[in-house]
């Protein structure tokens, strides 16, 4: 194992334009994560505070093991969607640390739009859910929350990635031997009821949360029965008489507790098994990848400069060096865990192609963890390569990268176009974890590309049709589809959707590599069959 | 010289005499009660016998025991230390009878001095000059209160047979000497096993001087000069020094003839130490003679460059005193101070418990103690952790030695006095030798008061915690502590701050930890309606030597702390003073928290030594409902309102633990 010589000067005009760039970025993007750990805003948090109840955020982190990593995702999901304030999507989610165990958190924020479910919420919901399914994550839920927002009910009840989906999460999680806590720190309405109900231990605060089916309002409305919130549905009632929770709870803080307690005896053991080494820090500071990733998206870089700054010792060792170049794939330890690393260093070709297959083989045979570093215009065009079958030869990447069984984790570092976002291991691919830089662009084709093949499809029409097009009329009409394009293909536009789990600093991506390393090894590695490659 | 000999006590003292016998060649006995089986001292002789339960009263008391031990081993003499058996004349005849050399004067040295009546009248007889008192054989009330009237208020109550200020009280006027008595001669019956007592005339800004004298038992007698013993607290000294400081030389000289007098006058054999009072003008009183070797003779070993230990062997032995007065020189100055295992805040009561850290400043004083890291200071014995001793060319010197000593002195587990005696070596009137035995009384406050802020010690165990977190490094969920997604790295800290559990929100960005202190910040703080709205800020760069060492940047200063685990929580040490950083848990929930109302408890492990109302008895606020002994000292449970005892928890001679609760109380009100 030999450590990567960087042949980045620090000092170079061009490292400190990049740098600049970057960190714009990178400021943008922690002052946007700010904003959105705000919740609903200073007057909601006072308000909910003033009620003696506890935020979302403090609940979270009182429910992680003290100085203990939060690795939040889908922080800027429904970001600039709906009204434009519906922060986080109105829930905290992520993996954090209980009680030794990595659990995955699901916090309703109450004072974002009274922790309604939009559709961006019941899909953050289900994500977080996804995960915990795939990695075999203990599933806590800190529930208070008035149900589907009523507005939009159409976008979140009734199909199959809806509301309803949750709690068939839960039962077949559950199934799985997942488990699924609650704790009830506020209301739990109608469908929000089965949460706690469907949950293998739910906690109850006591005169704060409250579960039942239909609310004062309502039953007054349907029997005419008048009862008190906390007579209908409080603790005391819950954990007393109707059973439908195990665990009366003085306050958040107490209910916490409990929850730490619960997880405490679950007995848990993590059951991916891979050969680990004591993690060295790289030889490279991550800070310097704000200088390498070039500011201008069109200017190459050599992604070894990078992997240099993520890895172990700075230590990587490559397969195939000499073949395929546009490809770089190779083993690394990263934060002790093995890993077998795909990135792209130029456009995919027919070489390249079989060589990530025969790299994605590989891992699989040793159950080696798969990170695709995703920086892609997409493959070669053209008749040389169609004729040399880039076709199939890319085929049988993306067979690989379908059926492979190791956990397999993307991160965008640039590009994300067209079928390149394919064989990289894109949203379709099912990484375990998918995150963005705040540099990268998704879309089906550059904005450029895009706006000539539209402009050039329109002028022949109209040319058929005998029609005159200015070169001002085709710029406007470029410039609109560019415009289109540089929103759509941005990371924030893609995170609102949970096209990703999240956009982070380029600093943190080897951490935020080895937390996700070491959450998917919570479940067993399964064995890979893949399909028929096209030879 | 003996071949071997028995040290019929324990802890530091045991240790010290063993020492100068191995010295001598002279092979070492020593005999350890149930709760010593693992002590220091029984690891530092040749052998050891067992002696029986842990109460004193039951082991170290028991002379019958003790020379069973001597014979079972072949031990020919027996050094008794101080304490015990040290002053116990019948003990010291027994050897005699038993063939056994006793190590210490005569029993009948011991029995005149033993009285301090009798002691009085033959220094009086002898022109030694005495207190103004009552030292009558008549022990009634009505008697006590006409003498007392006669000397004069405020007056001393002194157990006859007392010493170490066991029984002392001091009585300001008629209304108290009643209580004032009855409690003394309690504490006294059970010290000594005697309650007789003397009144003397007590003398407001006294100064405690005394001379150890060294007699060969047939009238020769030298002195070792003088120590001064003057700052005391509740009667026990604190920091003894020799020389005296600031004393004419006229008093100077007749303190120490008075006191060669004293020893010529019972043809004394042996180490013995005088006491005087010094009124601070010309006169000095004889106060008592104590028969044994002291507590704080080593600070008379270190200006003489003498053994006292080894003159004790040598004289027991038969041989001549070793040196003539004129031989015996002095040189600088020599302090010692007391590392007691108590809580000065808190009235100097004993704190009991584990021992979780030790760190003395060996290598920078001489450190006496018999107290090992991981041992318990139980309630059967004195307190004392160590005796931490310097010497220096002058007081000055030796001063500071004693303060770079304390300030690297830490213990962890329970409280110590070690940050009280810090500031004593540092208070501007002790260094300006203004000492008297009201200098803790006078100066008091500034002996109690904060050096530091409190943001300094949090600050520290941040860092400490931080570094010395057990938790694996190979596991990127323990490794990469505090880290949150697109935000400074951020940790949480739930301590104890005010009685109340307050949050440290920590942020660490590349340059500084900054730490916001949440107060009321539990959930149910919340829900009870605090608003957690006062906080305070500060930020704070530090690490963490190798050497241990945590070094702390805040608002420009430099800080250097050294930190242990205590307790639940983190003690830290900056500059010779100690804070304790305790963790709160408000996620426990606070269901155990609440002692049941109307309860009282223990405020220290204690053995139950009356109980003085019957289970149903009206009794008033103030009402004495029990007495408890601690560390040989008495504590007074009373009744906190009116009400109706509904039971005792333990019967009398029970042992209790800290935060028992011993006694319930229904509430009248």
């Amino acid at each position: 194992m030999t450590a990567f010589v960087s042949k980045i000067d620090i000092n170079s005009d061009e490292f400190q334009t990049n740098q600049a760039a970057m960190r714009a970025l990178v400021d943008t993007l922690y002052s946007n994560a700010e904003a959105v750990s705000g919740g609903g805003g200073e007057r909601n948090r006072k308000r909910h505070i003033a009620r003696g109840k506890l935020l979302a955020r403090e609940r979270v982190e009182r429910l992680v093991d003290p100085g203990a990593p939060f690795l939040e995702l889908g922080q800027f999901a429904a970001w600039e969607m709906y009204s434009g304030d519906v922060m986080g999507a109105g829930i905290v989610a992520g993996i954090g640390r209980v009680a030794g165990t990595e659990c995955m958190i699901v916090a309703n924020d109450p004072t974002v739009k009274g922790g309604t479910y939009h559709p961006m919420t019941v899909k953050k919901h289900l994500r977080a859910q996804e995960i915990a399914a795939q990695n075999r994550l203990p599933c806590i839920y800190l529930v208070e929350s008035g149900g589907a927002f009523l507005p939009m009910q159409d976008e979140v009840f009734p199909d199959k990635d809806d509301f309803g989906r949750i709690f068939f999460n839960q039962a077949n999680m559950s199934a799985r031997g997942i488990p699924q806590i609650s704790v009830v720190h506020g209301s739990c309405t109608a469908g929000g009821a089965y949460v706690p109900a469907m949950s293998d231990e739910a906690i109850i605060v006591r005169e704060q949360g409250t579960i039942f089916l239909a609310g004062p309002p309502l039953v007054k409305a349907a029997t005419g029965e008048v009862v008190s919130a906390e007579d209908l549905g409080g603790g005391d009632l819950h954990t007393r008489e109707s059973g439908v929770a195990d665990h009366l709870a003085e306050n958040d803080d107490h209910a916490l507790g409990l929850a730490r307690q619960i997880v405490a005896r679950f007995n848990w053991t993590k059951l991916g098994k891979v050969k680990t080494a004591e993690p060295i820090a790289p030889l490279y500071p991550p800070k310097e990848l704000y200088g390498i990733v070039q500011a201008d998206a069109r200017k190459p870089f050599d992604v070894r400069e990078i992997i240099a700054r993520l890895v172990d010792g700075s230590k990587f060792d490559e397969f195939k060096p000499l073949y395929g170049a546009t490809l770089v794939t190779g083993f690394a330890n990263l934060h002790g865990f093995p890993v077998g690393i795909i990135a792209n260093n130029g456009i995919l070709f027919s070489e390249s192609a079989q060589k990530g297959a025969h790299f994605i083989e590989l891992c699989c045979q040793r159950n080696i963890p798969l990170i695709f570093l995703q920086n892609i215009t997409g493959f070669m065009v053209g008749r040389a390569a169609e004729t040399g079958g880039i076709a199939k030869h890319g085929a049988k990447l993306v067979t690989a990268v379908s059926t492979a069984k190791v956990p397999k984790f993307t991160i965008v570092i640039g590009g994300s176009y067209g079928a390149g976002n394919y064989g990289m291991c894109g949203r379709a691919y099912e990484p375990r974890f998918l995150f963005m830089w705040p540099n990268a662009r998704i879309s089906v084709m550059g904005g450029e590309q895009a706006a000539s093949v539209l402009a050039t499809v329109r002028r022949d029409g109209m040319e058929k049709r005998g029609q005159e097009w200015s070169a001002e009329e085709e710029e406007v009409f470029k410039t609109d589809i560019r415009a289109d394009y540089e929103r759509q293909g941005s990371p924030y536009y893609s995170s609102a959707r949970l096209w990703d789990d999240g956009i982070i600093d380029p600093a943190q991506t080897r951490d935020v590599l080895g937390l996700c390393i070491s959450a998917s090894l919570n479940a067993p590695i399964e064995e890979t069959k893949f399909g028929v490659f096209r030879m | 010289m003996f071949k071997k000999i028995l040290i019929a006590n324990r802890g530091e003292i045991a240790i010290r005499v063993a020492r100068s016998a191995k010295s001598l060649g002279v092979r070492t006995v020593a005999v350890y009660s149930d709760a010593d089986r693992n002590a220091p001292h029984v690891r530092a002789c040749d052998e050891a016998v067992h002696i029986g339960p842990s109460a004193a009263a039951q082991s170290y008391l028991v002379a019958d025991k003790i020379i069973a031990a001597a014979k079972q081993t072949g031990a020919e003499a027996i050094h008794p230390g101080y304490g015990f058996l040290s002053e116990n004349a019948d003990f010291a005849e027994a050897l005699e009878r038993e063939g056994l050399v006793f190590i210490g004067p005569t029993a009948k040295t011991i029995r005149a001095m033993g009285s301090k009546s009798a002691a009085k009248d033959l220094m009086e007889a002898a022109g030694v000059p005495t207190t103004p008192g009552y030292q009558g054989a008549d022990q009634k009330l009505a008697t006590f209160k006409t003498e007392a009237k006669r000397i004069g208020y405020p007056v001393l109550l002194k157990a006859t047979a007392g010493g170490g200020g066991k029984g002392m009280r001091r009585v300001n006027k008629e209304s108290e000497l009643e209580a004032a008595l009855a409690s003394a001669q309690r504490e006294a019956k059970s010290a000594f096993g005697d309650d007789r007592f003397l009144i003397e005339k007590y003398i407001e800004t006294a100064r405690h001087l005394e001379v150890q004298i060294f007699g060969d038992g047939k009238g020769d007698v030298v002195h070792f000069f003088e120590r001064d013993c003057s700052v005391q607290r509740r009667h026990q000294k604190v920091i003894e020094e020799a020389p005296a400081p600031n004393l004419p030389p006229r008093v100077r000289k007749a303190l120490l003839k008075a006191g060669v007098d004293a020893g010529r006058a019972v043809d004394y054999r042996g180490a013995g130490t005088v006491e005087f009072l010094y009124d601070g003008q010309d006169n000095v009183y004889f106060m008592e003679m104590n028969t044994r070797l002291q507590v704080e003779h080593p600070v008379s070993e270190l200006i003489t460059g003498l053994d006292l230990v080894e003159w004790q062997l040598r004289v027991a032995s038969g041989e001549a005193l070793p040196l003539k007065q004129g031989q015996i020189k002095e040189t600088g100055h020599a302090f010692e101070a007391r590392l007691y295992a108590e809580n000065p805040v808190q009235d100097f009561a004993p704190s009991i418990g584990r021992v979780t850290m030790l760190h003395l400043p060996e290598g920078l004083a001489r450190i006496d103690s018999g107290v090992a890291e991981g041992q318990e200071i139980s309630p059967y014995y004195d307190p004392m952790i160590a005796k931490i001793i310097t010497h220096g060319s002058d007081r000055m010197q030796s001063l500071a030695r004693l303060r770079d000593a304390l300030a690297q002195t830490r213990v962890a587990g329970l409280e110590t006095n070690s940050a009280f005696l810090y500031a004593l070596a540092n208070h501007p009137a002790f260094i300006g030798e203004e000492v008297s035995t009201r200098f803790i009384e006078d100066h008091g406050s500034a002996l109690f008061a904060a050096k530091h802020a409190l943001e300094t010690f949090w600050a520290a165990a941040i860092i400490w915690l931080s570094a010395g977190s057990p938790m694996s490094k190979s596991d990127p969920w323990s490794a990469l502590e505090g880290f949150r997604l697109n935000h400074a790295r951020q940790t949480k800290m739930w301590i104890e701050h005010e009685g109340q559990a307050a949050l440290l929100n920590i942020v660490q960005d590349e340059e500084l930890i900054h730490v916001t202190l949440e107060r009321d910040a539990s959930a149910q703080a919340r829900r009870d309606g605090h608003e957690a709205l006062e906080r305070l800020s500060f930020a704070f760069s530090g690490e963490m030597t190798a050497s241990g060492d945590i070094i702390i940047h805040m608002d420009g200063a430099r800080f250097t702390a050294q930190a242990g685990a205590h307790d639940n929580g983190v003690r830290v040490w900056i500059d010779g003073t100690y804070q304790d950083v305790a963790l709160a848990d408000p996620l426990s929930g606070n269901a155990t928290s609440q002692a049941a109302a109307g309860s009282l408890t223990a405020p220290m492990a204690g053995i139950i030594t009356l109980l003085s109302a019957s289970p149903g008895d009206k009794v008033a606020a103030g009402d004495t409902l029990l007495v408890m002994e601690a560390m040989k000292m008495e504590h007074t449970i009373r009744a906190p309102t009116d009400g109706v005892l509904k039971a005792y928890r333990f019967a009398k001679g029970d042992q209790v633990k800290d935060g028992e609760l011993l006694v319930e109380i229904e509430d009248m009100a």
